[in-house]
């Protein structure tokens, strides 16, 4: 044994030296990245502005761009299309077998879509005439093309995007509307109160909370005031490190065009492509790197929002005041129930000189936990750390692309050896979490040094860069993937809570576990994904992501049945004391739970401020209160 | 959560004992023993384990408190904490398990003639072991019971569970140690308000349960039973079980009530004697090897039903809120709620009446209740005829009953009667109970005991089968107190009985209308009682059940009887607890005497202790401490 253990020691070494690359190689790469978790656009001179007819680039009836999917070739493989996203054009050998594996789904068994968007089955608008003249003498760009309307009529939730591939289409809106301005939603907002209208605003459509279905009972003329053409950097404050910006702009332009002029906002949700400045204030939105730039509430300087009242907004631009309760917090948050959002003064940072991802793999989840426990508590959160539990690291590795080299697949199993067979880890408990450092280049090292000191203690090994990267990936790709699911009788969504951190390992557990024993209960065939990580650090709690998916081949309702799940494990949540919502927001899918959440009082709050600003019920989209 | 939904089991059982006799004690013991975990276990020692209580935040809180009433310092409490654990920690060891078993595999190979386990629970538990933390909750008729559990789970590869045993076994030498090693913990009896006891227990069995260290055994009843009825439950070590379901900290908790039944119970005399005043012996390891005599008798057959796993989180669906616990630590000490405190107690109770509902009872059993009615002794053949009567009713009436296949009645009937030759003799065709031998008696107060003695044993064999019996004769003598034949009054009686027999009788608090119907829609399906709209009456050929079934519960109804004549009578206004035992033994004794009582069960301490209690509950009499 002891002449064996220099060897032993000297083959460590040099698989540990394979697991990390080393930094001066990847420097150079690095550095000359954009400054973003995944570039979603490979190039970005070529990107344009939302356009008014998203349908020409986007999905009618799934996520993301048209030219972007997930299939099975005629080989079986999985491959990605297009060429925006890192993973284009690859093939994903493992995605096939996990695919088939996890669900007990087949490639024989396909469920597509409809093709296309049968018109006749689009309600003709109900329009009001003077209202719809009004706008149109006002100069302002209108249309009641069913395409047009369809596309506003829905958010991100399963059962709105399932109807669309079945061809279900339920009440749409009448109009759409596309403002430019702040002047122009000024005006909308006038004619609308004028003409008694139902205004619902519409940013990016990445809601997963109902929040953009139009509510049954409404009837009168529904308008969608899309906000896409108000995408202007109006300016930027060098000094003072602000940016006033148009609330109709997305997460990627506002970056891109930020990090042209050398700034950055940081706010990365995972939407980021899709999502609006407005949207992220209605809805009080989080980003991946709030560690180090803040969530939306934080990022905020100054808001300007039109309500049938007339505009609200603060006098100056002073970091902090005491002037009474923040009426910045009526707005954030208020999903489109008091007005629109349309211009923003955000803080901006110089972009970061060196950013860098990493991995450590835990030989359980309960370590990984502590560990992120640790961080948090002493305040040394890298941008962003996250961890994945043992389905979702397992998930991730399908997403791996075919290797180029047989030295690469070497590697790959020598580094699976080293974990599970030499460090004793088991591969059906092991779970990683994702790393993401950003800043100047002798802090960033120094900081993961600090970080991955505080994981060994936990039992965590540095798992290279990679496996951080890949994760990331993984979160701008789910959308796509479940897409993929419902070619193939797979349905599945997800969903987030914030949770004391004493409870995080409780809550997963029961809810993971709640999801499971509901399935069966209700008689879905085959054991559901139920998986989750944990995505922010607070000082006194976390932030925990669900997924969850099944194979609903045999059920005649497969919808009402994942809402049924969904609802039970929405219920499990705040029994095991986690949050509502920690950013998706409550819209009309979480509304029943608003007053146990925040009190009658609290309830009664809201709904009068409701009433002083819009008596009318002008905002009437009927989420949230 | 009423016990008829969760049905009765299927007879299914096995001899365990037949295997065992046909291989040897050592090979038994020395077997591979691959139990299937629980799959959310945290593989700790035990040492850890008791590591982990005394590091907990919820200690922490509550020696905090007591530092601010007792201005005792932090560290001598945590030195006390420290010591009590070490007093009360088990330390769970395969090879005394080993040890264990290969004894116990003697001992009972010879002393039972078989040991009935039913298939499809094993089966059932070693499913519900996997999934969720499990509770075994067997109801508690001899020390044999928990040697037995722990026999079936080595024998059955099942994970081997922590037991809670009373204190005074650990005090025997040696032995204590042994079931320290076998996954006893020890609990004092009088725990009282001893704040840093509670603590450490509590959060010692929150511990096993939250890291699902391995299956926890304990008696709901609380003690043994000595009249081999079931027991009220007691409802804090329930409490302390449930909580980390409560508080999130497990998904689920499955409680499995486990019925145990003895053909012929080991303690049956002494059960008798302590019943009337005599002691029980100290629980010494000499007084054990003397006992050894014990173990040379057969004692039947034994059956040890596993029941349906009961899942906490569907039973408490919608009647507890979680969300009482998200504003304050879950470490911190809390009272239970009210609803908390119901629904356990509701539980407990449920638990009894699945233990009652699925208990194996035997053919003696019916002998033993038509014999207290006969005590002047009967004739072999009447005997055999009413219990055969007996048998079609208790079957009617759900009972798990148990009758050799292949086998005459007459056969049934005398082999039980030998069996039982310490209780009853058969002569020239007739039978009478065994009174116990010793010097002719001197006066009449020691024939009096003798006889009381033997009816109390006989009364043991009747009480493991009274649950069946219980709701219809409540019926039967409401319907004769009753004013009227209306439903409504004679509800009202049934009512005042259930409430005042509830420390005597098992009943699910606040289900009256539940046991009433029960109650009459036996009697009815047995053709003894019809229904009209308003009325219920006796049918014809129902009068002989309906005066049978009085008689049953006619002990306990005299017995109450005479301590409330005794309490009006005799006593000052107030006398101590210890006074009143003694004097109203000799009071019933003096009319017992005179014949003017006729129940030797009168004399059962155990009911002198139901009707204060009752008495108490009802605010008939009150009590002080001095």
């Amino acid at each position: 044994m002891a002449s064996n253990s220099s060897s032993a020691q000297q083959r460590l070494r040099i698989i540990a030296g394979h697991l990390q690359k080393r930094p001066e190689e990847e420097n150079a790469s690095v550095a000359a990245q954009e400054c973003k978790a995944e570039a979603p656009r490979s190039e970005p001179s070529s990107a344009t502005p939302v356009p008014r007819r998203r349908q020409e680039i986007m999905k009618w009836n799934g996520w993301g761009y048209s030219d972007s999917r997930f299939l099975f070739n005629k080989k079986g493989q999985a491959e990605f299309t297009g060429k925006r996203y890192r993973l284009s054009g690859l093939i994903l050998p493992s995605l096939k077998d996990w695919f088939e594996g996890t669900f007990g789904a087949n490639l024989q068994h396909r469920s597509p879509a409809t093709p296309s968007l049968n018109l006749s089955a689009v309600a003709p608008p109900h329009l009001n005439q003077p209202f719809v003249e009004d706008l149109k003498a006002a100069g302002l760009s209108v249309s009641h093309d069913p395409e047009d309307r369809v596309f506003r009529a829905h958010g991100h939730c399963l059962h709105e995007v399932f109807a669309l591939r079945e061809g279900r289409i339920g009440r749409v809106p009448d109009v759409v509307v596309w403002p430019s301005c702040h002047n122009d939603v000024e005006k909308i907002v006038e004619l609308a109160c004028k003409h008694n209208v139902c205004l619902i605003p519409y940013g990016g459509g990445t809601s997963v909370s109902s929040a953009l279905e139009c509510p049954r009972e409404e009837t009168r003329s529904i308008v969608s005031l899309d906000t896409s053409q108000m995408n202007r950097i109006l300016w930027i404050d060098e000094k003072n490190l602000t940016a006033h910006v148009e609330a109709g702009i997305i997460g990627q332009d506002l970056e891109r065009q930020l990090n042209e002029r050398g700034y950055c906002t940081g706010h990365e949700p995972d939407s980021m492509e899709f999502s609006s400045l407005g949207g992220w204030v209605a809805t009080r939105a989080s980003g991946m790197k709030k560690n180090i730039y803040g969530n939306i509430e934080d990022l905020v300087v100054h808001i300007k929002m039109v309500t049938p009242r007339g505009v609200i907004e603060k006098s100056c631009l002073g970091p902090r005041m005491s002037t009474g309760p923040d009426i910045h917090h009526f707005i954030l948050g208020s999903e489109g129930t008091l007005g629109v959002v349309t211009e923003v003064t955000l803080k901006i940072r110089p972009v970061p000189e060196y950013q860098k991802y990493g991995s450590v793999v835990f030989p359980n989840f309960q370590q990984g936990v502590a560990c992120l426990r640790e961080v948090a508590r002493q305040r040394c959160a890298p941008a962003s750390i996250r961890l994945m539990d043992n389905e979702q690291f397992q998930f991730g590795h399908a997403l791996k692309p075919q290797v180029s080299s047989i030295f690469t697949s070497f590697l790959d199993g020598l580094k699976k050896f080293y974990i599970t067979k030499f460090k004793g880890f088991d591969p059906h408990h092991l779970c990683v979490a994702t790393l993401l450092f950003e800043g100047d280049r002798g802090k960033v090292l120094q900081h993961e040094k600090q970080v991955y000191d505080i994981a060994a203690k936990f039992g965590g090994l540095a798992a290279g860069e990679d496996n951080g990267q890949r994760g990331y990936m993984l979160t701008f790709v789910i959308a796509y993937l479940r897409d993929l699911g419902m070619d193939y009788y797979v349905i599945g969504e997800s969903f987030e809570t914030s949770v004391p951190w004493d409870r995080v390992l409780d809550l997963c557990r029961n809810v993971k576990e709640r999801i499971v024993r509901e399935c069966k209960e209700r008689g879905v065939q085959f054991p559901p994904l139920s998986t989750c990580r944990v995505t922010q650090t607070y000082d006194a709690g976390a932030c925990v992501y669900f997924y969850f998916a099944f194979n609903y081949r045999g059920l005649s309702d497969p919808v009402h049945i994942y809402e049924q799940v969904e609802h039970a494990a929405r219920e499990e949540i705040l029994a095991n004391g986690g949050s509502l919502s920690h950013h998706h927001g409550v819209g009309k899918l979480r509304k029943e739970w608003m007053k146990a959440s925040v009190s009658g009082v609290g309830l009664g709050m809201l709904k009068s401020v409701k009433e002083y600003v819009d008596p009318q019920n002008i905002f009437g989209n009927g989420n949230l209160l | 959560m009423s016990a008829d939904a969760l049905g009765a089991e299927a007879d299914g059982f096995f001899d365990m004992l037949e295997e065992r006799r046909r291989s040897s004690d050592l090979s038994y013991a020395f077997r591979s023993f691959n139990p299937l975990p629980y799959r959310g276990a945290t593989d700790i020692s035990a040492s850890t384990l008791n590591r982990m209580v005394l590091e907990s935040q919820y200690l922490s809180y509550v020696i905090q408190e007591i530092m601010l009433e007792s201005d005792e310092p932090r560290e001598m409490l945590l030195e006390e904490a420290s010591a009590l654990l070490d007093e009360m920690s088990q330390n769970l060891q395969l090879g005394f398990i080993r040890l264990l078993g290969y004894a116990m595999n003697k001992v009972f190979k010879s002393v039972f003639s078989s040991i009935h386990v039913n298939e499809d629970g094993l089966t059932r538990l070693q499913q519900a072991i996997q999934e969720y933390p499990v509770i075994l909750l067997p109801n508690h008729r001899s020390y044999m019971d928990f040697l037995v559990l722990s026999y079936i789970m080595f024998t059955y590869d099942l994970s081997i569970p922590v037991i809670a045993a009373g204190i005074p076994l650990m005090g025997m030498k040696l032995i204590g140690e042994i079931f320290r090693r076998s996954g006893a913990f020890f609990i004092r009896r009088a725990i009282g308000s001893d704040k840093l006891y509670w603590a450490v227990l509590s959060e010692y069995v929150r511990t096993i349960v939250r890291t699902g260290y391995a299956p926890l055994e304990f008696y709901i009843e609380g003690l043994r039973s000595r009249t081999l009825k079931s027991l009220t439950p007691k409802l804090g070590m329930l409490h302390m079980v449930l909580e980390p379901f409560f508080k999130g900290e497990v998904f689920d908790i499955s409680l499995v009530p486990i019925s145990i039944s003895y053909e012929r119970v080991l303690e049956e005399s002494l059960l008798a004697h302590e019943l009337l005043g005599v002691p029980k012996p100290k629980e010494t390891t000499g007084a054990l090897l003397k006992a050894r005599t014990v173990l040379k008798e057969n004692y039947g057959c034994m059956h040890v039903f596993f029941g349906n796993p009961v899942s906490v989180r569907d039973l408490v669906k919608g009647k507890i809120n979680h969300r009482q616990y998200n504003l304050v630590p879950r470490d911190l000490p809390m009272k239970p709620s009210k609803e908390m405190q119901e629904f356990v107690s509701g539980l407990a109770h449920t638990i009894i009446r699945l233990q009652e509902r699925n208990v194996v009872l035997s053919a003696w059993n019916l002998m033993a209740v038509v014999l207290l009615q006969n005590l002047q002794g009967i004739d072999l053949d009447l005997l055999t005829q009413k219990t055969l009567w007996l048998r079609r009713l208790a079957q009617r009436f759900g009972a798990h009953l148990r009758w050799p296949e292949n086998v005459s009645d007459s056969e049934v009937m005398s082999s039980s009667v030998s069996l039982h030759h310490s209780v009853v003799r058969c002569e020239g065709g007739r039978v009478y109970l065994v009174e116990e031998e010793g010097p002719g008696p001197v006066t009449q107060e020691e024939g009096v005991f003798k006889q009381a003695a033997a009816v109390l044993m006989c009364a043991s064999y009747r009480n493991q089968a009274v649950h069946v019996f219980t709701r219809p004769a409540m019926v039967a003598v409401a319907m004769t107190t009753a004013a009227s034949h209306r439903t409504d009054d004679i509800f009202h009686n049934f009512t005042f009985l259930l409430e005042l027999f509830s420390n005597e009788f098992v009943v699910i608090p606040g289900q009256a209308v539940q046991d009433f119907e029960e109650g009459c829609s036996l009697l009815q399906e047995s053709g003894v009682i019809g229904r009209s709209d308003e009325e219920i009456y006796v049918k014809d050929n129902g009068q002989e059940t309906i005066i049978f079934l009085r008689a049953i519960l006619q002990p306990f109804i005299e017995s109450y009887q005479v301590v409330f004549r005794y309490l009006c009578e005799e006593s000052s206004q107030t006398l101590s607890e210890k006074m009143f035992s003694t004097n109203i033994r000799s009071f019933i004794m003096k009319l017992l005497i005179s014949g003017e009582v006729q129940s030797y069960e009168c004399l059962s301490s155990d009911l002198h202790k139901n009707v204060l209690s009752a008495l108490l509950r009802m605010d008939a009499v009150t009590k002080t401490k001095v």
